[in-house]
């Protein structure tokens, strides 16, 4: 058995090395002649391991480092990055970061944030919660989540196996303007993905648990057991015919609708007039009962964050309130471009909030009554321009409310627009693993394309 | 071929001061008797990118990549760790943590390391050095100007120019050491059109393992920049895709994507050791129609899915997945291969040094049939012709994979008619080739613009088919 491996925790002392990288970097940079200038810094470091058909198979050691500096030369903007922290290195790629700002053109709405909307309140968010986890406990741990699955039915055939990830890291930030703030994290997570077969015909699916500690993640049983049940369910899968339906996509998969939306309100999208909710703020584009919130400041959320990639400091705001924009979601070179305020989103949404509606999972499906439950969802097939919607999909036909059999092979297909307006409920089954939380959605009505 | 070895160990080895003699005491404390196999890989890249927008270049980046990963094999365990830092007592340490997948065992014989080199499928330059800065930011320049007058109902311009020099030297446990030098350059062109209030977009690109002349020769970044308007364009015509099952033909090349999705990631040696796949102890059977002659070929001079030798040191070949519609092998890394009691077949890939390596595909292909392309289309009375594709997906263990086309036409008494919208492509991967009638004479190779994604790893690959006849493929359209 492998020894456990000991590594030196990640912590504050680390921060001020990186905060003291960051200095040196913006005084090369101003130096070099940049006027303005950002530097981000990052290390982490783990450990991963897989276990398959009850033995170990791999032991990953992680130690990652990356350091990422933009600078602007008036209205003329470069920027490099690198694996290497020493000074020489990073005076190289200062050089690097200023030869390209020199050749790149004059872009009036370039640059640092404006001062006065960078974070200077740093609230404990409680994110960094290392765990002393020797290789021969994870893989314990792992082989155990994969039992319990490989246990869980005889249909169970074959495994991919379970993992045990633990990581820990630091980011810092710095800028030009007197920012320059690291915060510490952590992220712990646990995954088992199994085979089932009848009849010749394979299926696999898979559960996992994701926290910020690792006392508040599934324990390894039941992630085993659900991955073996969700297998177990989909045996069996058959195609459906051609129909228009409605379509239930359960609450692991339905945070992807909302995340179409929120690309689509996105500054990228809006000042390339690349978006089909373009002008869409102040307007209705969901039901009067949606409503979506962003909570940036959750303690121990796997989204959460005081500030955004670019030092903005972020705040909890309603992006939809009754169904009507509210806000888009800009970083601050493209609010500018719109003539608006950034929103503190370089980087991304934080903690994605849609109000829950009153109904468990059971009673969603009776308020469908007959349609197609979506458990999983392949392909790309969204066009953010048009809204149009194709994806592959499998899940459980429901007829009279109660699930009657497996599909696969099909798509569902419609346009975005309408979908999120034939929204007819969210339920309250939701999903607390992803940066989008939100229920199972229901929608009136798509076009289903099979056999 | 020993110049490359020693050009990579300048670039990697001396900067910091490490020798051969040092990879052999890494080497030394990697290996025991219960050790199947180890290596030690080095990886030294530099990348950029430039982008235009708006009519302005207002971006660049610059990236510099550097690190050592150190693998141990034994049995069906592994063992690794990688690290930025190339000094040799981190080379030492990382060895003895990955070291302790196995049980222990006697002091293995370490085989003294012998450069071991392969002839090279692309030349080793530096394509950042092979065109000036300022020559780079003129040519996105000219072909955003040379794009905006081609029609006048283009809104939006955007070009990216990408150029990566990687470089990387793995030893083994059989005392080689090998090297690779690998340019890759890429351009991509996107518009967005407007008429009457109504936007499509339109995109197109391509690249190759050399320079960044390859994109003035020929006029070939001006050809990105036509074809991309025209997609454009014919979009503003598209109406509501069909929804259901229909002889669907296939154009040639890009559209290949097809065979990479529906078969090739069911052929890679893990998920057949495993029994994970739906081809899992499935050769020799008939898996397609006799038409399909399906390979993997990694020898192609100069394209984004070649490689001279792969990420262990294994030289690339050219590996006929199915012949004649009969499935015949695996693509195979040298993990795999060893527990399957096959040869490697220099499919083991890898992201970078930070990733442990895995069956990859290469270049994976169709060979040409004997129908003429027009024959085909003329033997359709109702289907769908897609010859352009946005990407696909496939879930290998169940068979079924999506492909979503970004341009399609209604096929009607066997003419090209109406152009429709995208819509996702689904099929099964075990059947989708049994329904191959008809294989035209027209192979033709992508642009050189494909990236395929396994378990979190991105890796350059390309696709290539001849137009293809599929009697019932579904259709996922809104059009029900």
């Amino acid at each position: 058995m492998p020894k456990s491996v000991t590594s030196v925790p990640i912590g504050e002392q680390d921060i001020e090395r990186l905060k003291n990288i960051a200095e040196d970097i913006l005084s090369e940079a101003k130096k070099q002649g940049a006027d303005q200038v950002e530097a981000a810094i990052s290390i982490g470091q783990g450990l991963s391991v897989n276990a398959r058909l009850g033995e170990v198979e791999t032991i990953e050691h992680h130690r990652d480092q990356g350091v990422g500096v933009t600078i602007y030369n008036g209205k003329k903007k470069g920027s490099a990055s690198s694996t290497k922290l020493d000074l020489s290195s990073v005076k190289e790629m200062v050089k690097a970061a200023c030869a390209i700002a020199h050749y790149a053109e004059e872009d009036p709405f370039s640059g640092l944030p404006e001062r006065a909307m960078l974070a200077t309140d740093f609230p404990d968010l409680s994110l960094h919660h290392p765990w002393a986890l020797s290789a021969k406990a994870a893989i314990e741990m792992a082989v155990s989540c994969e039992d319990a699955a490989r246990e869980y039915d005889e249909k169970i055939t074959n495994s991919e196996g379970a993992s045990v990830q633990t990581f820990e890291g630091t980011r810092v930030l710095a800028n030009s303007l007197g920012f320059n703030h690291g915060y510490l994290s952590s992220r712990h997570s646990m995954s088992c993905s199994v085979i089932g077969e009848t009849d010749g015909n394979m299926q696999r699916d898979y559960w996992y648990t994701v926290a910020r500690r690792a006392q508040d993640m599934e324990n390894a049983a039941s992630v085993g057991k659900k991955a073996a049940e969700r297998t177990v369910n989909r045996l069996g899968a058959r195609s459906l015919s051609t129909r228009k339906c409605p379509v239930m996509f359960a609450a692991d998969v339905s945070g992807g609708l909302i995340g179409h939306f929120i690309s689509a309100i996105r500054g990228g999208n809006l000042y390339r007039k690349s978006t089909f909710l373009l002008d869409s703020l102040g307007s209705q584009v969901f039901p009067d009962f949606i409503d979506i919130y962003e909570q940036p400041l959750l303690s121990q959320a796997m989204g959460s964050a005081s500030y955004d990639s670019e030092g903005v400091a972020t705040s909890q705001r309603h992006i939809v309130e009754a169904g009507v924009v509210q806000g888009y979601v800009l970083s601050s070179y493209s609010a500018r471009k719109l003539g608006m305020a950034t929103t503190a989103n370089a980087g991304g949404v934080h903690n994605l909030t849609v109000k829950l509606g009153d109904l468990g999972f059971t009673q969603m499906l009776k308020e469908m009554n007959t349609g197609l439950l979506v458990t999983e969802l392949i392909g790309q097939g969204v066009n953010t321009l048009t809204g149009d919607y194709s994806r592959g999909a499998a899940g459980f036909w429901v007829e009279n409310g109660v699930i009657q059999f497996p599909v696969e092979e099909v798509t569902i297909a419609g346009n975005l627009k309408d979908i999120f307006k034939s929204i007819v409920t969210v339920g309250n089954d939701v999903d607390l693993r992803g940066n989008t939380r939100t229920g199972s959605i229901l929608i009136s009505e798509m076009t289903l394309a099979g056999s | 071929m020993n110049d490359l070895i020693q050009q990579a160990e300048s670039v990697i080895l001396k900067p910091v001061g490490l020798s051969i003699n040092d990879i052999d005491h890494v080497m030394g404390g990697l290996m025991s008797s219960s050790i199947d196999q180890a290596d030690i890989y080095f990886q030294s890249s530099r990348s950029e990118s430039w982008v235009l927008e708006d009519g302005i270049v207002k971006d660049g980046n610059y990236n510099i990549e550097q690190g050592v990963g150190i693998r141990a094999v034994s049995g069906e365990k592994t063992g690794f760790a990688y690290s930025e830092e190339l000094a040799l007592p981190n080379l030492l340490d990382a060895a003895k943590n990955v070291k302790a997948i196995a049980s222990k065992g006697q002091a293995g014989i370490i085989k003294p390391t012998s450069r071991h080199g392969v002839p090279a499928l692309y030349a080793a330059i530096d394509p950042l050095d092979t065109l000036s800065r300022e020559d780079k930011v003129s040519l996105l320049k000219r072909i955003d100007k040379q794009t905006r007058q081609i029609d006048s109902r283009i809104e939006q311009v955007i070009i990216s120019l990408v150029g990566v020099y990687d470089v990387i030297l793995v030893a083994t446990e059989d005392g080689s050491l090998s090297s690779d030098i690998r340019p890759l350059v890429r351009m991509n062109v996107s518009v967005i059109v407007e008429e009457n209030g109504r936007r499509e977009q339109g995109g197109s690109g391509g690249g190759a393992r050399q320079g960044y002349e390859y994109f003035l020769d020929d006029g070939r970044a001006m050809s990105y920049a036509r074809e991309a308007v025209r997609l454009a364009l014919v979009n503003l015509e598209a109406v509501d895709a069909p929804a259901g099952n229909m002889t669907v033909v296939l154009g040639p090349g890009w559209p290949g994507i097809l065979l990479h999705e529906a078969i090739g990631h069911g052929l890679e040696g893990d998920f057949n050791r495993k029994g994970s796949s739906a081809f899992s102890g499935r050769i020799g059977e008939k898996v397609a129609s006799s038409l399909c002659t399906v390979v993997d070929d990694g020898t192609l001079q100069n394209r984004r899915g070649s490689l001279s030798v792969d990420d262990e040191g294994v030289q690339s070949q050219c590996t006929t997945l199915i012949e004649n519609g009969v499935l015949k092998g695996y693509m195979q890394d040298k993990m795999n291969a060893r527990l399957m009691g096959h040869a490697a077949t220099g499919n083991g890939r890898r992201e970078s040094y930070a990733h442990l390596p895995m069956p990859r595909m290469t270049n994976t292909y169709m060979l040409a049939g004997k129908s003429d392309p027009g024959e085909i289309l003329a033997s359709v009375e109702n289907g769908l012709y897609a010859v352009n594709f946005a990407g696909g997906q496939v879930d290998i263990t169940s068979g079924k994979f999506v492909f979503s086309a970004s341009e399609a036409y209604l096929i009607k008494n066997g003419k090209i008619t109406t152009p429709v919208k995208g819509a996702t492509l689904i099929g099964n991967g075990p059947d989708v080739l049994t329904k191959v009638s008809m294989v035209g004479n027209d192979l033709e190779l992508d642009s050189g613009v494909g990236t395929c994604g396994k378990e979190g790893q991105s890796v350059p690959v390309g696709v290539g088919q001849p137009t293809l006849k599929i009697d019932g493929l579904t259709v996922g359209g809104t059009h029900a």
